[in-house]
C-alpha cells in the first residue's frame, strides 16, 4: 500500500513537471506546426535566470518569501525577451517552410542558445534551493514530502485550467482555435495570424521558462539541462499527439507515472521506460494518442 | 462481352455522411463509360474504392470475375487496374523524364535493382517514344512545377498507361485545362487508349465531352448510380435533367470552374 | 570500369599512401570523420526519401558496443571479424525496428528514431556491465594477426575507414542511379504516385532503413577500433543530431557529400573546440541555418557549381 502511494505520489509530481515543459511545445506545435527544439534551452534559460536572480535577491537580505515573486517575475521576463528575439528576429522569416527543416532550425537555434547561456552565466553550477526549503515537509503515512513539490502537481494543474478556459473561453482562444483548425481560411478571414503567431510563440515560450525556473529551487543549475529536457518533452507530446493539451495532459502522466513504477519497482529501466512507453503508444497508434485529423489527398 | 470490372452493393460512410451506396456498376472490355454527377456524388469515391485507395464500408469488387476487396492500390495495379488523378499526381521536382523513367523503372519484374542503372540508352528511348504518342516529347527536360496543366493531365495519364491496364480509369481528365485544349487532350488520350485496347472510364464535368467521347453513361447522384445506360438515353432521361445536369444541358455550360 | 570509380579508387589509394606519412592526430582525426561519414552515407540514403532520421546514433552506439563486448567476450581481435559482427546485429535490430518505423513519416519518422536511440541510451547508462555512463576500453584489433605500424598508430582504423568509404562510396553512388534509388526520390516526392505505379512504398523504405543501419553499424565500429574507447553518449541524441548536421552540410545531391561534410565537420570541431570551446556549439548552430538558408543542397553543391563553370 505504501509503495503504491509512494509510486502515485512520485508520479504525480513527476508527471507535473513533466506537463509544465510539454504544455508550451504542444502550443507551439499546435498553432504554428513547429516542433520547436530549442523549448529546451527556453527552460534552461529560465532556470538560469530564476536561480541566479533567487540568488541575488535573498544575498541582498530581502525577505525571503519574495523568492517566490522574484521566480515568477524571472520567468516571465526572460520568456517574453528570449520568445520575441526568436520568433521576431529568426522564425518569422522561416514560416512556410517543411516541418522537417522548422525542426533543424530550431535545432539550430538550441545549439546557439547552449552556448548563450554559458557564456551568459559560466559553465559554474547554480543553487537556489531556499524557495524549496522554505515550504517546509508534509508526512503522507509515513513518507516525507517537499511541500515545494505538492505545490507543484497545483500549479501545473492552475496552468492546465488556464490553457484549457483560454482556448476554449475566450474570444482570443476561439480565433486562435480557428488558426489551428486552418491557418488560410483564418487568415481569409481578417484574423491576423502573423501576430497570433507571435503572441503564441512569446506564451509558448513562457511556459518554457516558467517549467525552468519553477524547477530551479529543487536542482543544480548547469548547462545541459536543457538538452535533457527536451528529449523528455518531446516524448510526452507524441505521446499524447502533437499540438493537443489534453494529450500533453495524457502523455505527461503516463509517462510520470511509469516512470515513477520503474524508479520504485526496477530502477535499471528508468530512462528505457519512458521511451519504451512512447514506442509501445506509437506503435499501435501512429499519429499519438489525441491527434489531429488530415484531410483526404486525392 | 465480357466483364471486366463489376461492383455489387458498394458502399462507403464517412461517419455518419453516406459517399456511395449500393453502387452496382459493370465494365465490360472495349467500353467507354462517362461518369458524370456533381461535387460529392460519389464519383472520385468510387475510383478510390475500386483501386484500393479507400476500403469500403460494405459490398464486393470483381475483377473479370474475381474478387480484388482489400487489395493494395499496388496490387490492383498490377491486376490490370490503372487510374488517373483529378490533381495529377506526379514527382513535382524531377525533370518529366525522370517521372517517365521511374514509372517504367517500377514497372519491370524485379524492378528494384540497387545497382544498375535506371537511366540508360534504351529506358530513355523508351521514355521518348512515350512522350511524343501523347504530343508532349518536347518538355522532355523540363521540370514537373513548371509544366502547364494540360501537359501535367498529359503526363499522370501517360503514367497511368505505362501499366498497360485492361481498364483505365480517368478522374476528370480535363479539369483544369483550357477549353479550346479539351478535345484535344481527349483525342490523344482516346488515340493511345485504342491502340492498347484497354476499357475507359472517365469522370467529366463537361457534357460536350462526354458526348463525344463516352458509348456509355453513369449518372451519380448523392452517392447512388440514378441512371446507367447508352450515352444520348442518359442524357434525356428526366431524373438525370433535374438532380445531375440541370436544366442547361443544351447550353453545355462551358464556364465551368477548373478544379485546382 | 567507368573513370569516375578509376579515379574514385586512385584516390583510396593516394589517401592510404599519405596515410603513412600525415602525423598521427591527423590520421586519428580523419578516421573518425570517415567513420561518420559512412554512417552519413547512410543517413543520405533515407534524406532522400524525405526522412530525416534522428536516430542514427542507435547503430552507430550498436556497432561500436559490439565491437567491444564482442572483443572482451569471444576473445577475437580480429578487425574484419568484429566489423562483420557489427553490421550483422545492426541489420538485425534494424530488420525488427524498421518494420515498424517504415510506417512513419515527416517528424513521426524523425522523433519515433530519436526514441529508438534513446532506449539504447537508456539501457547502457544502466549497465554496470558495460561501464555506465563512463563506456569501456576496447582491446586494441589485429588484422590477420599483424598491427600495422604497433599497437599504438592509428594506422590500421585508418586504413579500415579509407576501404569501407570508397566501398560504401561507390555503392552509394551506383545506388543512386539505380531504380532502387530513384524510387527514394519518388518517394519524397509522391508516395501516391509510387503505390500507383505499383511499388511499395513501405518495401523501399525499408530496405534503405536497413541499408542505413548497416553502414551506420559500420561507422560505429571503426570508431570503436580507432578510439579504442566507447561510451553510451554515442547513442544520445546530439550524436544523430550531428549526423544530420554533417548530412545537410555536406549535401545529400552526391555520394561524395557525406564524407567531404564528415571531414569539414571533424576540422571545424577540432579548431573551433581549441581556440574557443564555449562558442562550438554557436558556430555550428549559425552554419547549420546559413547553410538552411543560402546553401540548402550543402557544400557539395558548391563543388558542382565550380566544376561545371570550369567545363563549360
Amino acid at each position: 500500500m505504501k509503495l503504491v502511494i509512494a509510486m502515485l505520489m512520485d508520479g504525480m509530481i513527476y508527471a507535473s513537471w513533466l506537463f509544465l515543459i510539454a504544455a508550451g511545445l504542444t502550443l507551439i506545435y499546435g498553432v504554428m506546426r513547429i516542433l520547436n527544439m530549442a523549448h529546451g534551452s527556453f527552460y534552461a534559460i529560465g532556470a538560469y535566470a530564476g536561480a541566479s536572480l533567487v540568488g541575488f535577491y535573498l544575498a541582498g537580505g530581502y525577505p525571503p518569501w519574495g523568492a517566490y515573486l522574484v521566480l515568477l517575475g524571472a520567468a516571465i521576463f526572460s520568456g517574453i525577451i528570449i520568445g520575441l528575439l526568436v520568433e521576431r528576429g529568426l522564425l518569422r522569416f522561416m514560416y512556410g517552410r517543411d516541418e522537417v527543416v522548422m525542426i533543424l532550425v530550431t535545432y539550430a537555434i538550441l545549439l546557439i542558445l547552449e552556448d548563450v547561456i554559458k557564456l551568459a552565466w559560466g559553465v559554474d553550477a547554480y543553487f537556489a534551493y531556499q524557495p524549496y526549503t522554505l515550504l517546509g515537509r508534509t508526512k503522507l503515512v509515513g513518507l516525507s514530502y517537499a511541500n515545494y513539490d505538492i505545490a507543484l502537481i497545483f500549479i501545473s494543474a492552475s496552468i492546465c485550467f488556464l490553457l484549457w478556459w483560454g482556448l476554449n473561453r475566450t474570444r482570443q482562444g476561439k480565433l486562435l482555435q480557428a488558426v489551428i483548425h486552418d491557418r488560410d481560411t483564418a487568415a481569409f478571414l481578417g484574423i491576423n495570424v502573423t501576430r497570433m503567431f507571435t503572441v503564441t510563440f512569446v506564451i509558448g515560450a513562457v511556459l518554457g521558462t516558467f517549467a525552468g525556473a519553477l524547477t530551479a529551487p529543487g536542482i543544480s543549475v548547469m548547462p545541459g539541462i536543457g538538452i535533457e529536457v527536451i528529449i523528455l518533452a518531446f516524448a510526452v507530446v507524441v505521446i499524447g499527439g502533437l499540438g493537443s493539451i489534453g494529450g500533453a495532459l495524457t502523455g505527461a502522466l503516463i509517462v510520470g507515472l511509469a516512470r515513477s513504477a520503474s524508479v520504485h519497482l526496477y530502477p535499471e529501466a528508468e530512462l528505457f521506460v519512458i521511451y519504451g512507453v512512447m514506442a509501445v503508444v506509437l506503435a499501435f497508434r501512429p499519429q499519438g494518442l489525441f491527434a489531429i485529423a488530415t484531410a483526404r489527398k486525392i | 462481352m465480357t466483364s471486366l470490372i463489376e461492383t455489387r452493393a458498394l458502399a462507403r460512410n464517412f461517419g455518419a455522411v453516406t459517399a456511395a451506396a449500393d453502387i452496382n456498376v459493370t465494365i465490360n472490355a472495349g467500353e467507354i463509360v462517362g461518369v458524370i454527377g456533381s461535387n460529392g456524388a460519389g464519383k472520385t469515391t468510387f475510383i478510390n474504392m475500386v483501386t484500393g485507395y479507400l476500403p469500403p464500408s460494405s459490398g464486393e469488387i470483381l475483377f473479370k470475375g474475381k474478387s480484388i476487396l482489400g487489395k493494395t492500390p499496388r496490387q490492383v495495379m498490377r491486376a490490370g487496374i490503372c487510374r488517373s488523378f483529378q490533381v495529377a499526381q506526379l514527382f513535382p521536382d524531377l525533370t518529366v523524364l525522370d517521372n517517365v523513367l521511374i514509372a517504367y523503372g517500377m514497372l519491370k519484374k524485379g524492378s528494384l535493382s540497387l545497382l544498375r542503372p535506371l537511366a540508360n540508352a534504351r529506358s530513355i528511348q523508351q521514355a521518348e517514344t512515350l512522350l511524343e504518342e501523347y504530343g508532349i516529347a518536347e518538355y522532355l527536360p523540363e521540370m514537373v512545377v513548371t509544366l502547364p496543366q494540360g501537359v501535367r493531365k498529359l503526363l499522370d495519364i501517360a503514367l497511368a498507361m505505362i501499366g498497360k491496364p485492361e481498364v483505365l480509369l480517368l478522374d476528370e481528365p480535363t479539369s483544369g485545362v483550357a477549353i479550346d485544349d479539351k478535345f484535344e487532350l481527349m483525342d490523344t488520350v482516346m488515340r493511345a487508349v485504342r491502340s492498347s485496347g484497354s476499357a475507359v472510364l472517365f469522370v467529366e464535368h463537361d457534357m460536350e465531352v462526354i458526348a463525344r467521347y463516352s458509348t456509355r453513361l453513369l449518372a451519380f447522384y448523392d452517392g447512388r448510380v440514378l441512371a446507367d445506360g447508352p450515352t444520348a438515353e442518359v442524357m434525356s432521361d428526366e431524373k438525370v435533367k433535374e438532380f445531375v445536369t440541370g436544366h442547361h444541358l443544351e447550353i453545355s455550360s462551358p464556364k465551368e470552374p477548373a478544379h485546382a | 570500369m567507368k573513370i569516375a570509380t578509376i579515379l574514385l579508387i586512385a584516390a583510396a589509394i593516394a589517401a592510404l599512401a599519405a596515410g603513412l606519412v600525415m602525423p598521427g592526430w591527423l590520421t586519428f582525426m580523419l578516421t573518425l570523420a570517415l567513420a561518420k561519414g559512412l554512417v552519413v552515407l547512410g543517413l543520405l540514403l533515407l534524406m532522400r526519401a524525405g526522412l530525416v532520421s534522428f536516430g542514427q546514433g542507435l547503430y552507430y552506439c550498436l556497432g561500436a558496443y559490439c565491437v567491444g563486448i564482442a572483443g572482451d567476450y569471444l576473445q577475437t581481435q580480429n578487425a574484419l571479424l568484429l566489423m562483420l559482427l557489427a553490421v550483422v546485429a545492426c541489420v538485425a535490430l534494424a530488420a525488427i525496428i524498421g518494420l515498424l518505423l517504415c510506417r512513419y513519416r515527416d517528424i513521426f519518422f524523425a522523433m519515433f528514431s530519436m526514441a529508438f536511440s534513446m532506449i539504447l541510451y537508456g539501457i547502457l547508462v544502466k549497465s554496470t556491465a558495460f561501464g555506465s555512463t563512463d563506456g569501456f576500453n576496447v582491446k586494441p584489433p589485429l588484422l590477420f594477426g599483424w598491427t600495422p605500424g604497433g599497437e599504438s598508430s592509428p594506422m590500421m582504423a585508418y586504413g579500415l575507414a579509407v576501404v569501407a568509404v570508397t566501398g560504401v562510396g561507390i555503392f552509394v553512388w551506383n545506388y543512386l542511379r539505380s531504380p532502387m534509388g530513384y524510387a527514394g526520390e519518388a518517394i519524397r516526392e509522391n508516395e501516391i504516385r509510387v503505390e500507383y505505379l505499383g511499388v511499395s512504398v513501405r518495401k523501399v523504405i525499408y530496405i534503405k532503413y536497413l541499408l542505413a543501419a548497416a553502414m551506420a553499424g559500420l561507422g560505429g565500429a571503426i570508431t570503436a577500433l580507432a578510439a579504442g574507447h566507447i561510451d553510451p553518449e554515442m547513442a544520445y541524441w546530439t550524436t544523430s543530431g550531428e549526423f544530420v548536421f554533417i548530412a545537410l552540410m555536406g549535401g545529400t545531391g552526391h555520394a561524395a557529400g557525406p564524407v567531404l561534410g564528415s571531414i569539414i565537420f571533424e576540422l571545424l570541431r577540432t579548431y573551433a573546440f581549441q581556440i574557443s570551446p564555449y562558442t562550438w556549439q554557436m558556430i555550428l548552430g549559425t552554419a547549420l541555418l546559413a547553410i538552411i538558408l543560402y546553401l540548402p543542397k550543402g557544400v557539395w553543391s558548391l563543388v558542382e557549381r565550380i566544376t561545371k563553370r570550369i567545363a563549360a
